[in-house]
């Protein structure tokens, strides 16, 4: 994003010599200096870390440091696929990531879709006003709110339950309702604020588009199909192609907040699994190779559906 | 414009559904509300659905009562006042000299921000690294870390890039330095571009959970969140010099649902002011990219 807009503007200075360069950078000093501590903040805080990662290659040992510990080669990476631990989280993972793509992506779509045909201004604004907000609660809060609905004894949804005969359910007490719970969860908390981006994509439509199809006889799901959401495919793209070199970045605080013994079999993700094997069982080498795959995994993601959509649709990234 | 009776039909279908949806955010709170302002007899008969029954506020007298909820109370409003300031200031810092085109490095710090966007360290080297920096269990854990968001970054350099020229030209021909420019004439004009990212920071300070996690167990230091997980998830409220006499009417359910209206109601209290600039912080930056 940012490459694409430099290249326009660079060279807008050429330097005969060095000294002259050098004399540039000299008159406008201060603005050098101002931005002395935001590059050590990245260097030191984003980019340490990363040369930190070393000590997946490593048996770290903390009383060594990275200097004194043995190297061990790719030896942490073949653990990963050789214990049986790892394999069940890595396909919560992908699953969750896989359901989320599926069920949480459109929906924002749909709303902004029919927010979009809400003619009486007013009850779209009061509309907006509600879903929005869930966004600006904390997972914590979220995953109180949950649990306070979905208790066995005194949520809402048994009691409901319990008015067709059926018996009380602990929903966050067992596997099989995990990863619904984690993937429902986000789409209440995040899917009204999602269609600001659609919303604003849509207004940016040209009226004149609407006008003609209305001369030509369109009806109002003709004009949806025919103009607004080829109109909006580019930005649906975009997200899109975010979405997916986010795929395995659930998120560590959406799934703790919900995580116990009874439902952990099916809800543990690699952001969980680093931190539980990682900071408390203190296997600093091994998780920090699940980390570093996991990015790596994220990047090439990001890549190859950069390439892809550049194919099918000429819409990229970068 | 003039519509067909299947047009109505979907209008008023539209309309319905979208009010089920809005009900679907807010029947949740109200159910919360409820249960936080009911007896333990009726919560537990399972009667409380959306209006309290036993009123009772005993169940926020407990809470209020338990000193940890106000030192987590005391330690997220720390790290959300003074968090914010240095986001504030750092990003400004940097996205500035970004925006001038006699900032000769800008492609390269550029560039260097950009990766961190896609390609992020593992948890452990993070933690090595704050606790070489001997920074755990302090409240700057929670601040330092975070000091500059990329995505804000990017979002601030193009608000500044769209500051009108002539205002620095003219300010640069009554002599003024860059510093005075940038402290008198560049931020001062950027009053609600700060104000948007202030936000949009604070609010990520006041909802952090995962770093506290991560980087703080003192008890004395802990946020709000993270004290309110306890409470929600492990039943662990209440201190021991509570009188019993509050617990006896006092459902478990209800005193946690308590817990969750107390850490919601700042949010809720400044949503009026996050709804308006939040969504225009949000499309600068859609704008951008």
């Amino acid at each position: 994003m940012a490459a694409k807009l430099e290249r326009s503007e660079q060279a807008l200075y050429t330097f005969a010599t060095r000294g002259h360069r050098w004399r540039f950078v000299r008159k406008y000093w201060p603005l050098y200096v101002l931005s002395i501590p935001g590059i050590l903040y990245f260097l030191i805080f984003r980019y340490i870390p990363l040369f930190g990662s070393a000590i997946a290659f490593q048996d770290y040992n903390v009383f060594k440091g990275i200097k004194g510990s043995e190297w061990v080669g790719l030896d942490n990476f073949k653990r990963m696929f050789q214990y049986a631990e790892f394999l069940p989280i890595l396909r919560n993972t992908i699953l969750i990531g896989l359901y989320d793509l599926v069920f949480a992506f459109p929906v924002p779509i749909l709303l902004a879709l029919l927010l979009n045909e809400v003619r009486a201004m007013l009850y779209k604004r009061i509309v907006q006003t509600v879903v929005y907000m869930p966004h600006f609660l904390s997972w914590v809060i979220v995953g109180g709110i949950v649990v306070g609905v979905l208790s066995p004894s005194t949520g809402i949804v048994n009691h409901l339950l319990s008015l067709f005969g059926i018996e009380p359910i602990y929903f966050l007490g067992e596997n099989g309702f995990i990863r619904t719970i984690l993937v429902g969860s986000g789409i209440w908390k995040d899917s009204g604020w999602g269609t600001i981006i659609y919303l604003a994509a849509i207004a940016s439509i040209h009226p004149d588009l609407y006008e003609a199809a209305q001369m030509d006889g369109a009806s109002r799901w003709r004009q949806i199909r025919s103009i607004t959401i080829p109109c909006i495919m580019p930005t649906i793209v975009i997200l899109f192609l975010l979405q997916i070199g986010n795929f395995l970045d659930f998120g560590f605080e959406r799934v703790f907040v919900f995580l116990n013994p009874l439902n952990s079999d099916n809800g543990e993700i690699i952001d969980t699994y680093v931190y539980r094997a990682g900071l408390v069982d203190r296997q600093y080498s091994y998780t920090t190779a699940i980390g570093l795959f996991k990015s790596v995994v994220g990047l090439l993601l990001i890549v190859i559906g950069n390439k892809l959509s550049r194919r099918v649709s000429g819409e990229g990234l970068y | 414009m003039i519509m067909t009776k299947g047009q109505k039909w979907f209008n008023v279908f539209n309309m319905l559904l979208l009010g089920a949806i809005g009900l679907s955010m807010v029947l949740p709170f109200v159910h919360i509300i409820a249960q936080s302002l009911s007896d333990a007899v009726a919560i537990n008969a399972g009667q409380v659905t959306f209006w309290p029954i036993g009123f009772t506020l005993g169940s926020y007298k407990l809470i209020l009562q338990d000193p940890s909820i106000w030192i987590g109370f005391r330690n997220s409003v720390t790290v959300t006042v003074f968090g914010t300031l240095l986001n504030l200031l750092l990003t400004a810092m940097l996205a500035y000299p970004l925006s001038r085109p006699e900032y000769l490095f800008r492609r390269a710090v550029l560039l260097m921000v950009l990766f961190t966007l896609v390609f992020s360290a593992p948890l452990i080297p993070n933690y090595l690294l704050i606790k070489e920096l001997h920074l755990l269990n302090t409240l700057w854990a929670l601040m330092i870390p975070m000091a500059i968001s990329a995505f804000n970054l990017f979002v601030m350099r193009s608000f500044f890039m769209n500051l009108p020229n002539e205002l620095l030209d003219s300010a640069k021909i009554d002599g003024c330095g860059e510093f005075r420019i940038f402290w008198k004439i560049v931020l001062p004009l950027s009053k609600p571009a700060m104000a948007t990212m202030g936000i949009i920071y604070a609010v990520a300070h006041w909802n952090r959970y995962a770093e506290a996690v991560f980087y703080v167990s003192d008890r004395r230091w802990i946020p709000l969140q993270v004290r309110l997980r306890e409470i929600v998830f492990t039943d662990q409220y209440g201190q021991s010099d509570v009188t019993s006499e509050l617990l006896v009417h006092l459902s478990p359910e209800g005193i946690k649902m308590a817990v969750i209206v107390v850490a919601t109601l700042p949010i809720m209290l400044v949503y009026p002011f996050l709804q308006k600039h939040f969504i225009q912080g949000m499309l600068v930056g859609s704008i951008k990219s």
